[in-house]
């Protein structure tokens, strides 16, 4: 024997440690399996259901209050398969329900695949006329209930897009996510997507007892057990519904789109693309066979121009070539360049203008939009003597862009923002060889052709920065979640371009001339002072006309950009377009009667094109 | 030494009858769980009661080897065991397929896969029977008891960065070995009142724990005012407590995962998730609950049939138990458990060798942790780890290795009278 034995007593010990617990044990399970009644009287034949309870989820509102949605009630009929027994009276359930026994066997097969215990949707959404009836007789089916639900309604067909549309969960998003079941809806697109865990609150359970014949017995030990459903949290937005409106109408017919902001704010007063559908599509028993409409339409609908379209800027980038070029010290505002009908390329070729006078200062350039001018600063910065190449001369420039919130995306609340692009010196080392290339090769980049791209989204932004004198916020559409403004701190806080705020003024004097005098004076309004700038794009097919502008001059509330694709000139177009939604937003009543009524009765697309 | 004339001869029956009954219980009641109308025959290997038969014929298998082998094998090739074992931890942390959020399965195949953690439970029985079984190694030693630490906490480790948080603990259960062989018994006290301190600082605020305990202190120390060297000794542990309580929500924020802490928020009644963790306590407390006195019957029960309770063939095996035997089939499962443990523990006690005596007492606290938490969860008295309830549960790799486990030291205690 070792010498542990004076430590044999403690055997006991541990035995006694042994029998405390299963003491322990056999008192619980005697609670539990004894003297607790409530777990035995649902022993024998009920068995429990569980009703998930859905929350209603949030709602949006614009800027005064007013609700973008609605929660209508609807309802599923459910199934558990093992329940239904099998005396299950098929040929009369088929007839309650109006189907044939082949669709119904087919049906019940794919619900005993997901489970034969777990409730599986049969049919939803039934029109109210039908629920009561069945709801009536129902208890003659057993393994069959009905589960109620809201889905979204639609007061108006606008905002589409902004708020985006709401969708079963497809088995990957049930993988990633274990607060999904099958059945389970969550947002798709636009802020129900984004903001799709403050809408749809927390699912709650209700726990019922039900015995064989499936008659509900009532609620299992008073609903201690169930859990309340957390009802989803409501969306206060910048956007103005009414605005927003117009906009759309001002669009219809047109591929385009407009982005108005408030530059104090960066919240996002209307964000429209076009052409776009009735949100009301998207809901009900027909969606699915809408959605395939609308994604088979090649004027791409469900396609938000004015957060995922990218556009060269045309013109409307000459503002940010002229700031660079007077921080960076080749440029102020007395120098003038001459224009002989266009920048000559060196090579025969050239960048052409159009007719004006001659030579300009900054001040006039923007105002008629000269293309020889800008082509000449653009050289002067790229190959100013301070960088050792054009090279580095090329990415200071860049970086200088960069600034201005291009080439990256915002970080707008919305799903699937681009970020536009702006090209780097490596794409053009690969393009044309690296030390291969000056500021000439890529000249085009100056008057905002070339492979420089924006989405309308930062179109507007840019039309922000300048209002803002160097400055924005990240734009935004949700200003508060709920009663408390917790919004995200990248949206409070102010981004400064790397142009000195004191260079501004400049542009925004030529920008008021371009509406007072210039390529713009046919939007021209006596009642505020607008600052704008054209763009007509150079693409593949017809011009897109390209605007943006902020107003008023002094003190701005509005900054806004508008597209329309293949139409124009940007001062026949997207000017007039940004000028009436500014003219709304500011006065509330539209003066210009002709102006709007041509704007919006002009077909550039045929609806079923 | 005489050479005994069958593999047989010798062993303890009861231990064997006992482990027979484990087997079939877990066998019949898997039946009961998983039963499938459309596969009637318990044997069909297509679903999960014929898989554990399949179980079973190797546990023959594998206990017809132990038997045939020399009982010295184990304990002579005890290190070389560890150290394949330790070696198949890393090997799975390298190559282990993620299940669940843990890494401690090797997948030969898509249906053959095996988690070496229950090798390593084996493997650390040995060891450290080997090595506190050496005469001349004696645990008030305190080198000695920093060398059987480690040799449990090797294998913890790698289990815990498995992220088997539930596994990891079950090493802690050797604590009952090392208080047999002549640890301080404060070591028990002090364990249970860590487990209760932590609990009450997460349930109550830390500064009312302190309160209680600063007083507690004062009252102390009042009372043994006379002697100096107590009361250093009494405030060095004072301060190690205060320490210990404000370092529990910093273990509870940092160091546990969100799916442990949920787990101890829902065992504490903190939050009720009756779709998450709780949900399977619930489901779990009211399908035993609805067994009643008799129980519904073999195949009769509803609760785990309809899949309301989840891993009703693994982890929460007792609840079928529960549901279809009611008070009774429950009550006596749970007595037979407490009865194998203490004959375990009696013919520890009988061993000539301290090597069979020590690794009996390390198989019987194995086994207890695992029944203790596997039973505790099911009925709501411990939180939900995913251990399984030995002989029962369903699964290969824990039925393999408790087999071997209770075998090798049937084999040893049939061996006694042969060792001088
Ligand atoms: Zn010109």
């Amino acid at each position: 024997m070792s010498a542990n034995k004076s430590f044999t007593s403690r055997r006991y010990v541990i035995n006694t440690i042994f029998l405390v617990i299963a003491l322990v044990f056999i008192i619980r399970l005697f609670f539990l399996q004894i003297i607790d009644k409530t777990n035995k009287s649902s022993a024998d034949n009920n068995v429990f259901r569980y009703l998930t309870e859905f929350p209603a989820r949030g709602l949006v509102y614009d800027c005064n209050g007013k609700p973008l949605l609605y929660n209508e009630a609807t309802y599923d009929l459910m199934v558990i398969p093992h329940q239904m027994g099998k005396t299950f009276d098929t040929l009369g359930f088929c007839k309650l329900i109006n189907t044939d026994i082949l669709t119904f066997r087919k049906k019940i097969k794919l619900a005993t695949v997901y489970s034969n215990f777990l409730p599986t949707i049969y049919d939803e959404k039934i029109p109210k006329e039908q629920y009561g009836m069945l709801q009536e007789r129902l208890s003659e089916y057993p393994g069959f209930y009905i589960q109620a639900r809201t889905i979204r309604n639609y007061p108006q067909p606008y905002c589409a897009q902004i708020l985006g549309y709401i969708g079963e969960t497809t088995p990957e998003m049930l993988e990633t996510d274990e607060y999904y079941k099958p059945g389970d809806y969550i947002g798709i697109s636009g802020l129900e997507k984004s903001y799709e865990k403050e809408l749809r609150g927390k699912k709650g359970i209700r726990i019922i007892m039900v015995d064989v014949h499936n008659r509900d017995m009532g609620s299992y030990m008073n609903g201690k057990f169930d859990v309340e459903a957390k009802p989803g949290q409501d969306l206060h937005t910048y956007l103005d519904a009414d605005l927003q409106e117009y906009a759309e109408k001002l669009l219809q017919n047109k591929r385009g789109s407009v982005v108005a902001l408030d530059p104090r704010t960066g919240g996002i007063i209307a964000i429209a693309s076009s052409p776009s559908y009735d949100p009301n599509l998207l809901v009900g028993r027909e969606r699915t066979k809408n959605y395939f409409d609308l994604l088979s339409d090649k004027n791409l609908p469900l396609f938000n121009r004015a957060l995922s379209g990218r556009y060269p800027p045309g013109s409307t980038f000459k503002p940010i070539v002229g700031l660079i070029g007077l921080q960076e010290g080749v440029l102020n505002t007395t120098i003038t360049y001459p224009c002989y009908g266009g920048f000559p390329l060196g090579n025969g070729k050239m960048i052409k203008c159009h007719s004006h006078g001659s030579p300009l200062a900054l001040l006039g350039a923007i105002q008629t939009s000269c293309n020889a001018y800008f082509c000449k600063v653009l050289k002067t910065t790229i190959e100013n003597k301070q960088y050792p190449s054009t090279e580095a001369g090329f990415n200071a420039w860049r970086n200088f862009v960069l600034s201005f919130g291009l080439g990256n995306p915002l970080g707008v609340d919305l799903p699937n923002e681009s970020g536009g692009n702006i090209p780097t010196s490596k794409y053009y080392d690969r393009y044309f060889g690296r030390g291969h290339w000056r500021a000439l090769s890529v000249i085009s980049i100056a008057i905002g052709q070339g492979e420089i791209l924006l989405t309308p989204l930062q179109m507007a932004n840019v039309a922000a920065i300048i209002a803002n004198r160097g400055y924005f916020y990240t734009p935004h559409i949700v200003k508060a979640i709920g009663t408390i403004s917790n919004l995200n701190k990248k949206y409070l806080t102010k981004r400064y371009t790397k142009v000195n705020p004191e260079y501004f003024n400049y542009i925004v004097k030529g920008m008021l001339g371009v509406v007072e005098g210039g390529t713009a004076h046919n939007v021209r309004m006596d009642s505020i002072k607008v600052c704008g700038k054209t763009g007509t794009v150079q693409n593949a097919g017809k011009n897109h006309s390209v605007f943006i502008a902020f107003a008023p001059m002094d003190n701005p509330q509005i900054a806004i950009a508008a597209v329309v694709e293949n139409s124009g000139y940007g001062a026949t177009w997207a000017a007039p377009v940004a000028s009436l939604m500014i003219e709304k937003y500011l006065t509330h009543k539209v003066k210009r009667l002709d102006l709007e009524k041509d704007i919006m009765d002009s077909k550039l697309i045929i609806k079923s094109e | 030494m005489r050479q005994p004339k069958s593999i047989f001869s010798n062993l303890d029956w009861t231990l064997v009858g006992m482990y027979m009954f484990f087997i079939l219980v877990g066998w019949l009641n898997i039946y009961a769980a998983a039963y499938n109308e459309e596969h009637k025959s318990i044997i069909d290997f297509s679903q999960e009661y014929g898989k554990q038969f399949m179980w079973i014929l190797i546990s023959i298998v594998l206990i017809l080897l132990v038997l045939i082998l020399d009982a010295k094998f184990f304990a002579t090739f005890s290190y070389f065991i560890y150290i394949f074992a330790i070696g198949f931890l890393l090997l799975t942390l390298a190559i282990g397929s993620e299940v669940n959020g843990s890494r401690s399965w090797i997948y030969f195949s898509d249906t053959v896969r095996f988690q070496p953690l229950e090798l390593a439970k084996f493997a650390t029985n040995l060891v450290l029977a080997r090595f506190l079984g050496d005469i001349s190694v004696r645990l008030q030693d305190i080198r000695t008891r920093l060398k059987a630490i480690a040799i449990i906490a090797l294998p913890a480790m790698l289990v815990l960065m498995q992220n088997e948080t539930g596994s990891m603990l079950v090493f802690a259960s050797f604590i009952f070995v090392l208080y047999r062989e002549g640890l301080s018994g404060n070591i028990l006290i002090f364990g249970f009142a860590l487990i209760v301190l932590f609990i009450f600082t997460l349930l109550i605020d830390k500064f009312i724990v302190v309160a209680f305990i600063t007083l507690a202190a004062v009252i102390l120390i009042f009372l043994i005012r006379r002697s100096r060297k107590n009361i250093i000794q009494f405030l060095v542990i004072y301060g190690l407590i205060v320490g210990f309580i404000f370092s529990v929500n910093g273990i509870y924020e940092h160091v546990l995962e969100p799916h442990q802490k949920k787990r101890i928020d829902v065992f504490l009644g903190k939050v009720t998730d009756l779709k998450g963790k709780g949900y399977n306590v619930n489901q779990s407390k009211i399908a035993i609950g609805s067994g009643g006195a008799l129980g519904k019957g073999f195949l009769n029960g509803t609760q785990t049939k309809y899949k309301f309770v989840p891993e009703q063939n693994t982890d929460f095996i007792f609840c079928t138990i529960g549901e279809e035997w009611g008070f009774v089939g429950s009550g006596v499962v749970v007595i037979m458990f407490v009865l194998f443990l203490m004959r375990i523990l009696f013919v520890a006690e009988r061993q000539r060798s301290s090597f069979s005596r020590i690794y009996g007492y390390g198989l019987a606290s194995l086994l207890f942790f695992h029944v203790m938490i596997n039973i505790g969860m099911t009925i709501g008295l411990a939180p939900v780890v995913g251990i399984p309830l030995p002989f029962v549960s369903y699964g290969g790799s824990s039925l393999l290795s408790f087999t071997v486990l209770l075998f090798v030291f049937i084999k040893q205690d049939a061996n006694r009278m042969q060792v001088l």
